[in-house]
């Protein structure tokens, strides 16, 4: 209890803080300094900043993967903050939050992908977290880095690696036998499913947050134009001021980016779950590592 | 002239765009119907607000994928298209 009174402690708790805001403060002034000046309808990706010379192929540095590490080292700091100073019995606020959002992870992750899966809670929570934050980050008039292809392209990725291996455990024979499922006729569709799963979950998360861009920077710039038409006839700088877009953007925000940003995360996690935990045949698994054991003792 | 086929490059883009967003209709009959018997399910089940509607959610996202895909053709159509059809019939006036 008097270990978190003392200044050391507090010191170290701002540093943290302060840590995980300089990201973000440093991603928003590359912004202003690197947006380029433009009236009308602003719609481009991400911007490239720098391309690195590859045998294969340049490799660009864009705007989604600053932002996006910029995300993560955020994440990393917040985490760092809200276990320091951890202690057997909870004595902190943050602790207790803290506690109560692993043992929602945990109960989640066991109630949709049974107990064999337990372990899997930390890469539910950090999906869920990294990409809620990515999506957030546009509430700062930032370019969400999952509104780029290439972002949730890379996830989608790792889960389709994910499923593969859950496939590999029952062994390769295994694998191969579950696109004969359930007549061998039927194996040039079970391929083509297989692959169109990272692909529509890639698309499903880009295209909804997309979505919200396009739509915010249309109405955005609609009620530009509109409250030019409203006020032009004012004489000089009166007569540019676009009222209309003070708090009616807003509304939409609130929908687009967050409502939206969090929910895409959800159910990118819940498919994630959902697509591993099918992958893994338990009683299969566990057949063959009887025999296994069997074998061993004979 | 070269401007005329420019202008029907970029015209004919866009509206493959706006064809391609009919397939919105689908998504949206599909995700009305999911909600509405969510209604349904919460009415009669009120104790099961819950679970049905975190199952609504998920099955609106799923519902809502082919509607996405013909977001991201339209998207491709009208930022990607024109500038690469542009250059392939520049490249072939060149040649």
């Amino acid at each position: 209890m008097d270990k978190i009174n003392t200044i050391k402690f507090k010191l170290i708790d701002a540093l943290l803080l302060i840590c995980a805001l300089l990201p973000l403060i440093s991603i928003i002034i590359l912004q202003i300094l690197t947006e380029p000046a433009s009236s009308g309808i602003n719609l481009t990706g991400a911007r490239i900043f720098f391309t690195v010379k590859m045998p294969l192929q340049d490799m660009y540095i864009t705007e989604a993967q600053i932002n996006s590490w910029a995300v993560i080292l955020t994440i990393f700091f917040l985490c760092l903050y809200f276990t320091h100073g951890l202690s057997e019995k909870a004595y902190t606020k943050r602790q207790i939050a803290m506690e109560w959002v692993i043992e929602k992870t945990e109960a989640l992750v066991t109630g949709n992908m049974g107990t064999a899966f337990s372990g899997f809670a930390p890469f539910i929570a950090a999906i869920i977290g990294i990409s809620a934050f990515s999506s957030l980050i546009s509430l700062l008039g930032l370019f969400p880095p999952t509104s780029d292809l290439n972002i949730t392209a890379g996830w989608a990725i790792l889960v389709f690696i994910l499923i593969t291996y859950y496939k590999f455990k029952c062994g390769p024979l295994g694998y191969v036998k579950s696109f004969g499922d359930p007549v061998p006729m039927l194996a040039p569709l079970n391929v083509i499913s297989e692959v169109a799963t990272p692909v529509s979950m890639a698309f499903r998360h880009y295209g909804n947050i997309l979505s919200g861009v396009v739509i915010s920077v249309l109405l955005g710039t609609g009620l530009q134009g509109l409250s030019s038409i409203v006020l032009g006839w004012l004489p000089g700088i009166l007569g540019e001021i676009p009222f209309l877009q003070i708090g009616i953007p807003a509304v939409l925000s609130v929908y687009f980016d967050v409502f939206s940003g969090c929910l895409q995360a959800y159910i990118f996690a819940m498919l994630t779950m959902m697509y591993v935990s099918s992958a893994f045949n338990v009683d299969e698994f566990e057949r063959r590592k009887l025999k296994k054991q069997q074998k061993k003792i004979k | 002239m070269l401007e005329l086929a420019i202008g029907i490059i970029v015209g004919c883009c866009a509206l493959g765009a706006g064809i391609a967003m009919v397939a919105g209709i689908g998504p949206g009959i599909g995700e009305g119907n999911a909600v509405a018997k969510a209604c349904e399910a919460i009415g009669r089940q009120p104790e099961s607000k819950g679970a049905v509607t975190s199952t609504m959610l998920m099955g609106c996202a799923v519902a809502e994928t082919t509607g996405l895909y013909a977001l991201v053709i339209a998207i491709l159509l009208i930022f990607v298209a024109p500038n690469l059809l542009v250059d392939v019939l520049m490249g072939a006036i060149a040649a």
